[in-house]
């Protein structure tokens, strides 16, 4: 199943009515969504952004098919995750969402181009051949064509970062989930990356990147900011924001 | 998933982590080794010791008197007066089983030949007692029906005897010496035998015809034993069973009588020792088992504080798709490999050490493929058994927690 060729009429590819989440920690109730609304259509670059704890990690885990709502509807393109198994669940997160971690989650002492080859490893209908032939385009994709042999654990953080956007679009997803993708950089390397973001936006890939950082938010089209589990605004961002904030960077992309 | 996928997930993962690979496999290579080893010792323990007693005459019954009481008093073996000439004559004329029979006489003795003089064993039977306990001549003849008859003064020598009495080049053929006051006549030598599996030299030794040694050497009317040869080692039992019936009727014993003989027979004897390499294979094999097991555990060990080491690799793989049973064969196939692989390798340090206790201890050993084959499968499975518990840990975990592990 490609959900991208299931897209309705509205484009909307990702869409949760009434999403709650309670965890159960020790006989205590944590509400950490408490009735989530949103739709995200094709094309979209959309910011989560709140505080620590306001339950944007547990929104994108759902969204990334990693989590099951306790409540509520969430349909990735019209099918509704409910009806769903575990391995089926493994199968859409296999072929239509890519990944982007805070820490980014690379195997150790494993080249860049095996591990943007993983993904693929757990798809039974593409040969290594084609296999190879991805990874290599995805790597290109990011800028690291020249470093495709060099091991994880040998490179600098962005360079990491970039490995692992590589990784999420090796598959040719329909959407990519980012939780704190720049987290762990600085400043310089975190715009760096969010260009990356916006290279692969403009190219056509919807993108959800959560973020509590207000200038990586202005990198992206709409911003939708959590408070306790509830959306309290959910807006598009002005282009005049996104020049305030790029101004201070002007050079392309570097490694 | 594909299988060849799986293959080269395990590989890349094994290689990306070469000590805890090396520590893995270490567990099953000793254990691997140590089966082998210690099967190769006792099993070559076992099997000389079998090959030893058969050069003895396996399907050798000997026949003795029974150790008597008199009064209270225990008698002597070679003192109790049972067994005559005319036993070995009711036996010969009434067994059906029997294939050769020898009264047999033995006696220390000094044997002087010129100036030089050696303590040795002279043994004695009839012409079927080579036959019997398997001594065969070197050269020269064995003593004539006619020398038996007449108590003729002629032997045949052990190796031993010859070595130590005669100068080297010297034929002793012919050569008389004497055994105490009794002139022999050399007829014939004895084919080495080498010693026996109490370490006992059986070519120091002479033979002479039993009438010989009763009449002229030991004055003596008894035999010290009738020495009898089955038809085959299977007809041991029945043959002694035989035996038994027709001594006890030739000795008018009562039922209430117990034998005043007493029946031997190797297959005792190789039934002891069997026993005795038995135990000792049990207690080599326990041995390598224990190792086997501890091996086990530490593949167990590796693999489980792997899984909790690898929790995040895990996850990831699940986020990118991975199912759950993909995660379990995942490990199960690593811990597969690595238990092969040590087994492989185990094989070749059981067989190298098994080569070096033979080579520098001279102990015999015997490797076979059972062994071989039996502790390479056993390893193999003890390496998945113990790989499965913390792989389908692995398989059973959520991949936001397991994403989340620190
Ligand atoms: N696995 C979990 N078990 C229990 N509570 C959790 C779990 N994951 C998240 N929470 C709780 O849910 C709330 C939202 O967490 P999270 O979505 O991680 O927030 P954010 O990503 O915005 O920092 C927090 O109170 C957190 O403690
Ligand atoms: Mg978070």
């Amino acid at each position: 199943m490609n959900i991208a060729q299931q897209i309705n009429k509205n484009n909307v590819i990702l869409s949760l009515v009434d999403i709650h989440k309670y965890y159960h920690v020790g006989g205590e109730t944590i509400k950490a969504l408490n009735g989530i609304n949103l739709s995200i259509k094709e094309g979209e670059f959309v910011a989560i952004m709140g505080a620590s704890g306001s339950g944007k990690s547990t929104l994108l885990n759902i969204l990334g098919c990693l989590d099951v709502p306790s409540m509520g509807e969430y349909q990735v393109s019209g099918t509704s995750v409910k009806e769903l198994s575990k391995n089926q669940l493994a199968d859409i997160r296999n072929q239509n969402i890519g990944f982007v971690f805070q820490s980014y989650n690379l195997l150790p002492r494993t080249s860049a181009l095996e591990n943007v080859e993983l993904p693929l490893l757990y798809n039974p209908n593409i040969g290594s051949a084609e296999r190879r032939e991805r990874a290599e385009a995805a790597l290109t994709a990011v800028g690291l064509k020249e470093r495709m042999h060099h091991l994880s654990n040998q490179m600098s953080g962005g360079q990491q970062q970039r490995v692992a956007i590589a990784r999420s679009i090796v598959n040719d997803p329909v959407v990519i989930f980012a939780d704190e993708a720049t987290g762990n950089l600085d400043t310089e390397t975190s715009y760096e990356i969010m260009r990356l973001f916006q290279k692969l936006n403009e190219e056509g890939m919807t993108i959800c990147s959560v973020t509590h950082e207000p200038d990586i938010a202005t990198f992206t089209k709409r911003m939708v900011v959590f408070r306790d589990g509830f959306i309290v605004k959910d807006e598009k961002i002005h282009p005049s924001d996104i020049v305030l904030s790029q101004a201070s960077s002007t050079s392309g992309f570097m490694d | 998933m594909k299988l060849l996928n799986l293959i080269l997930i395990a590989i890349a993962a094994i290689r990306r982590n070469k000590f805890r690979s090396f520590l893995t496999m270490l567990g099953i290579v000793i254990g691997v080794g140590a089966v082998i080893a210690m099967l190769a010792i006792g099993n070559g323990s076992s099997a000389s010791i079998r090959a030893t007693i058969s050069s003895m005459g396996t399907n050798l019954i000997n026949i003795m008197p029974a150790s008597q009481s008199q009064g209270g008093v225990r008698q002597s073996r070679s003192s109790s007066q049972t067994l005559d000439l005319e036993d070995v004559e009711y036996l010969q004329n009434n067994s059906t089983l029997i294939n050769a029979i020898s009264p047999e006489l033995d006696s220390n003795g000094q044997i002087v030949y010129g100036s030089s003089n050696w303590p040795t064993q002279i043994y004695s039977g009839n012409q079927d007692y080579l036959l019997i306990k398997k001594y065969e001549i070197e050269s020269g003849r064995v003593y004539s029906e006619k020398e038996i008859k007449n108590a003729a003064k002629v032997c045949l020598v052990g190796k031993t005897v010859i070595e130590n009495i005669f100068d080297e080049g010297v034929d002793p053929i012919g050569e008389s010496i004497r055994f105490e006051i009794i002139p022999l006549i050399i007829i014939g030598t004895l084919r080495e035998k080498g010693d026996n599996t109490f370490g006992q030299d059986q070519d120091d030794m002479i033979l002479a015809p039993y009438t010989t040694v009763q009449k002229r050497i030991m004055r003596q009317q008894y035999l010290r034993a009738i020495v009898v040869s089955a038809k085959s080692v299977d007809a041991i039992e029945e043959t002694s069973a035989e035996i038994e019936t027709l001594l006890r009727t030739s000795h008018r014993l009562t039922d209430s009588d117990e034998d005043d003989f007493e029946i031997r027979t190797q297959e005792e004897l190789i039934s002891n020792f069997g026993s005795i390499s038995d135990m000792m294979l049990v207690l080599l094999g326990s041995i390598a088992a224990i190792s086997l097991v501890v091996g086990g555990i530490g593949i167990m060990n590796i693999m489980y504080v792997s899984v909790t080491e690898r929790t995040r690799e895990i996850g990831l793989r699940m986020a990118m798709g991975g199912k759950g049973r993909d995660i379990l064969r995942q490990f199960l196939l690593e811990a597969m490999l690595l238990s092969i692989l040590g087994g492989i390798i185990g094989v070749g340090v059981g067989v190298l050490a098994s080569t070096i206790v033979e080579a520098v201890l001279n102990w015999p050993i015997l490797i076979t493929l059972n062994s071989v084959v039996l502790s390479f499968l056993f390893c193999t499975l003890i390496g998945v058994f113990f790989g499965w518990y913390p792989a389908s840990k692995a398989a059973a975990l959520n991949p936001i927690e397991a994403l989340r592990h620190e």
